[in-house]
């Protein structure tokens, strides 16, 4: 077993004696971006229970989002939304039974982080 | 020798009884969430920093009321599901891994209840 116990098989090499690779490094961070949206997705419902209370406490909430700490937040929250966007959209095609050729991983993977980043920078100057 | 046909001797031996419901519902609910969150999030950003009267005002429309009720029923599902399996993948101590998958059902669950309450109190009691 791999604790030792029951004899010394072999056991396989793990994350840690890998490279990492496009496509390894882009699954862990498409769980990574999931978890850090649900910090966010909190946030978004604590905004909109304040609108439902009362103009002053929306104004608090509101300053602790709008503040510089909020922003970064949000504004990492909105590039973890579009690259789980578009990496989800290469899961959806690689659960249909596409794209999922050795070349093709690592371009539509390219080609997420290209569009992630695109849409975050249009975003932001469309928001400023 | 046995009179079983191979599939009758395997059936339920697995070790998740069940996940198939799992599986599909983790993909529903992304297909559902493309264009939801598209036409969430850019009232949403637009709403953002520009005021509580503004803010009122996006969320009276029933179009981005509607839009906003349904994005979030469909994202707490996706949420839920997607922290299942991460604690399920990541806590190996079995007392603390089904407290978390509790509290991880509880909190969607209580969260989601809570934006939709507050959604639709916007939208029905704006004048």
């Amino acid at each position: 077993m791999v604790d030792g116990t029951n004899d010394n098989r072999p056991v396989s090499p793990h994350l840690q004696i890998y490279r990492p690779q496009i496509t390894s490094t882009l699954s862990i961070l498409n769980r990574i971006t999931g978890i850090a949206m649900s910090l966010a997705a909190l946030l978004i419902v604590w905004w909109f229970l304040a609108a439902a209370i009362s103009p002053d406490y929306f104004n608090y909430v509101d300053g602790w989002l709008t503040s510089w700490l909020g922003v970064l937040v949000l504004v990492g929250s909105l590039l973890a939304f579009w690259f789980h966007f578009f990496n989800g959209l290469r899961h959806l095609r690689w659960d249909a039974g596409l794209g999922m050729g050795k070349g093709e991983v690592a371009r539509s993977g390219k080609l997420a982080i290209v569009l992630s980043v695109g849409a975050t920078s249009l975003c932001i100057i469309f928001a400023l | 020798m046995s009179y079983l046909t191979d599939r009758k001797r395997v059936t339920g031996l697995g070790v998740a009884k069940n996940g198939v419901e799992h599986w599909v519902s983790q993909r529903m609910t992304a297909v559902a969430l493309i264009p939801l969150s598209l036409l969430f999030i850019f009232p949403f950003m637009g709403a953002l920093d520009s005021g509580y009267d503004a803010v009122i005002a996006t969320y009276a429309h029933p179009g981005n009321a509607i839009v906003a009720l349904m994005f979030f029923t469909v994202l707490f599902r996706h949420h839920r599901l997607g922290l299942q399996v991460v604690i399920e993948d990541y806590i190996h101590n079995h007392r603390r891994q089904v407290q978390l998958l509790i509290l991880n059902t509880l909190v969607w669950r209580a969260a989601g209840v809570t934006v939709l309450f507050a959604i639709a109190k916007i939208a029905f009691t704006a004048t």
